[in-house]
């Protein structure tokens, strides 16, 4: 969108790209408490020591089943969760296969009763397979040591059982000490593990397994901020222009001379999505403008809490063109809360006043499409602004003009042509060339064989 | 008053924006309860705006009764029917179990045969729409109807009896179309944090109604 006549801030995406990853490595790293086998583990339960394992008694193991021996055996609160987990670790045994089953059973004594939580087959069950919960490993451990590490996660506990015979499951007490057995069948027949494991649930502060988001999230807010700084210091600033803005006036100006109203759709989500509210946004600049030429705009709205902001910001338009009087309520409404209904209304609005100018700003459904080639059909020059992916080709086919994805949020900055806001723009556009140089960065890396940087982007949490 | 109007907002707006970014980062129940707080009350001022819908519906079409606005005849079926429905729904649209009430019958055999009228005007509108995109004046137009062409009669049984077009239907879906998408999105998902900073830090007032 801009153009960057400073070479030096070039550098910044790069060096902020190194520095996305050193962080997110030690994140990372630093989060987990026994990510490699046959390293000390922490946890409650600490090691279990390797055991002789001899069959309780003749009848419960035959003398030629061979149990496996899993090591380094620990309980641990559940990393990343709100307190109501814990989890049994364990390497993977030598001499397991798919005859082999553990079963992880909890109690909230050591005495018991113990009753089964968590059972799996040899095959499954690695660390890996809970990314959400050991995203280090998933990150960077399991590619040294893939499925080496068995993790049994368990969030209920069985308190009893109902009138109908089903087990009632409640999560674990956060703060209360559970123990934890080890059960392991081995061709039919099952061993007990000696020993008892006990772990505490604990509250997580901060998921670690969306470090990645918040990381991405703080740097592109930083790098906005920044700009928006640099814009406050040096109003200056070259913004491209965009063809569907430069034709909110002339839009406005036609409906002017024609005498017929200007049509404005916020949209079909409600005020908690970020295009309704960017949507509402542009509603303010434009309002502004109708009020100058002394138009009328019509405000159908579909939400009862969008149709109060746009009255209000409708209202203020007016009253900072210095036409508070010219400001008619009636003109921004309520229409209907369902979708084919408010594309059915706002047609029949299309229709019966044939409006000179129709916007629209903000997501849409199906009935995009509807709305856009009545409008057509009534001969009036029309603007779309969208994050709809699904309906920008609707909107591109039938609309004058179309403001795709991005120009959406920029659009209120745009017409304001405040310093301030374009600021922002910059910051966005620089955000966009880190993007790009880190996808470029990654593919190279990808065709070279090195994978584990494809999954420092992936949403784990 | 200008406290209310201006300050109050922009620190409200601060508050909320930096507690919603950080407590989507802290699963402890602390912060996850304060979360579904928000959102309770989100429910609750959308529940009590929705009366202001109701009225500022019942004036809308009032006024244009009154007036005998060409077309009122249109807000008089709309308020009788607004009327009928609020009727039905408060005295007999109370579900019993295994028993079909009035505006369950009404539901079904007004509101859904309408709304699948209007969903199904949409075809006729996606033909008119269509000729006019591939209409070939240009070469990115003629790129478009060769693309389109392709996509769609891969899609159809018929494409399937002619050779690779269901396989080269499938690689514009998943490379040229999908890599278009993601650049989309990606610009849509780094404009969404520009404008949460801009409203967060106050820098972005205008939906507030309150301008500069």
């Amino acid at each position: 969108m801009a153009r960057f006549e400073q070479s030096w801030l070039w550098r910044i995406p790069v060096a902020l790209a190194g520095a996305l990853l050193l962080v997110l490595a030690f994140t990372a790293f630093a989060q987990e408490e026994a990510g490699v086998p046959g390293a000390p583990a922490g946890g409650e339960g600490g090691i279990a020591q390797p055991v002789p394992l001899t069959p309780p008694s003749a009848e419960e193991a035959a003398p030629e089943v061979v149990f496996p021996q899993p090591q380094h055996i620990r309980a641990a609160d559940l990393p990343n969760d709100n307190g109501t987990g814990v989890a049994l670790l364990f390497d993977k045994a030598a001499g397991e296969n798919d005859k082999t089953f553990y079963t992880v059973s909890i109690a909230d004594s050591p005495n018991g009763p113990f009753r089964p939580a968590v059972d799996f087959g040899a095959a499954g069950n690695f660390k890996e397979n809970f990314s959400k919960y050991y995203p280090g490993f998933y990150w960077f451990g399991r590619f040294r040591h893939p499925n080496t590490i068995h993790v049994a996660p368990i969030t209920d506990v069985t308190t009893g059982i109902d009138k109908n015979g089903k087990p009632i499951q409640e999560p674990l007490e956060t703060g209360k000490t559970y123990y934890i057995k080890l059960t392991i069948e081995q061709d039919g027949q099952t061993m007990e593990w000696p020993e008892t494991f006990k772990a505490v649930p604990k509250q997580n502060w901060f998921n670690t397994a969306l470090s990645n988001n918040f990381l991405i999230a703080v740097i592109f807010g930083a790098i906005v901020l920044l700009f928006i700084a640099r814009a406050r210091r040096d109003p200056n600033l070259f913004i491209r222009k965009i063809a569907g803005l430069e034709a909110v006036d002339e839009a406005i100006g036609r409906a002017t001379e024609m005498g017929k109203p200007i049509l404005y759709l916020n949209g079909m989500s409600d005020l908690g999505s970020l295009s309704t509210i960017a949507a509402l946004n542009i509603l303010g600049r434009v309002s502004r403008r109708v009020a100058n030429y002394e138009s009328q705009l019509t405000v159908p709205c579909r939400d009862p809490v969008v149709l109060t902001v746009a009255q209000e910001i409708v209202k203020q338009g007016y009253a900072d063109a210095g036409r508070p009087d010219a400001y008619n309520e009636d003109n921004i409404f309520f229409l209907t809360s369902d979708q084919f209904s408010y594309a059915a209304a706002v047609s029949g609005i299309m229709m019966r006043d044939k409006p000179s100018a129709n916007f629209f700003m903000g997501y849409y459904y199906a009935e995009s499409l509807i709305l856009a080639e009545t409008g057509a059909s009534t001969g009036a020059i029309q603007i779309a602004a969208t994050d709809s992916t699904t309906q920008l080709p609707f909107f591109i086919t039938t609309c004058d003009y179309t403001l795709i994805g991005e120009e959406l949020y920029a659009s209120s900055a745009y017409l304001s042509r405040e310093p301030l806001l374009l600021g922002s723009l910059k910051g966005q556009d620089l955000g966009k060339a880190f993007m790009m140089i880190v996808l470029l960065v990654c593919a190279i890396l990808l065709t070279f064989g090195v994978v584990f940087v494809k999954e420092l982007f992936r949403a784990l949490g | 008053m200008q406290f209310f109007k201006r300050t109050f907002p922009i620190v409200l707006a601060f508050s909320a924006g930096i507690v919603m970014f950080l407590v989507q980062y802290m699963p402890a129940k602390a912060p996850q309860n304060l979360k579904n707080g928000y959102i309770d009350w989100t429910i609750i001022i959308a529940g009590f705006a929705g009366i202001f819908g109701i009225i500022s519906l019942t004036h809308y079409h009032m006024t244009k009764v009154r007036r005998r606005v060409p077309g009122y005849g249109f807000s008089i079926t709309t308020l009788v029917g607004f009327t009928v429905m609020i009727i039905i729904g408060l005295f007999f649209g109370i579900a019993q179990r295994d028993v079909r009430t009035a505006g369950d019958w009404m539901f079904e055999n007004l509101m859904i045969p309408m709304q699948a009228t209007m969903f199904a005007t949409l075809a006729f509108f996606i033909a008119s729409a269509a000729f006019r995109a591939f209409r070939a004046r240009t070469a990115e137009a003629s790129a478009l109807l060769i693309a389109g062409l392709i996509v769609i009669l891969g899609r159809v049984p018929i494409g399937h009896y002619i050779p690779k077009l269901s396989e080269l239907a499938a690689w514009i879906m998943a490379n040229p179309n999908m890599a278009a998408y993601r650049g989309v999105v990606l610009g849509v998902a780094l404009a969404g944090i520009a404008m949460s900073v801009r409203i967060i830090f106050g820098i972005e007032r205008t939906y507030m109604g309150g301008g500069e």
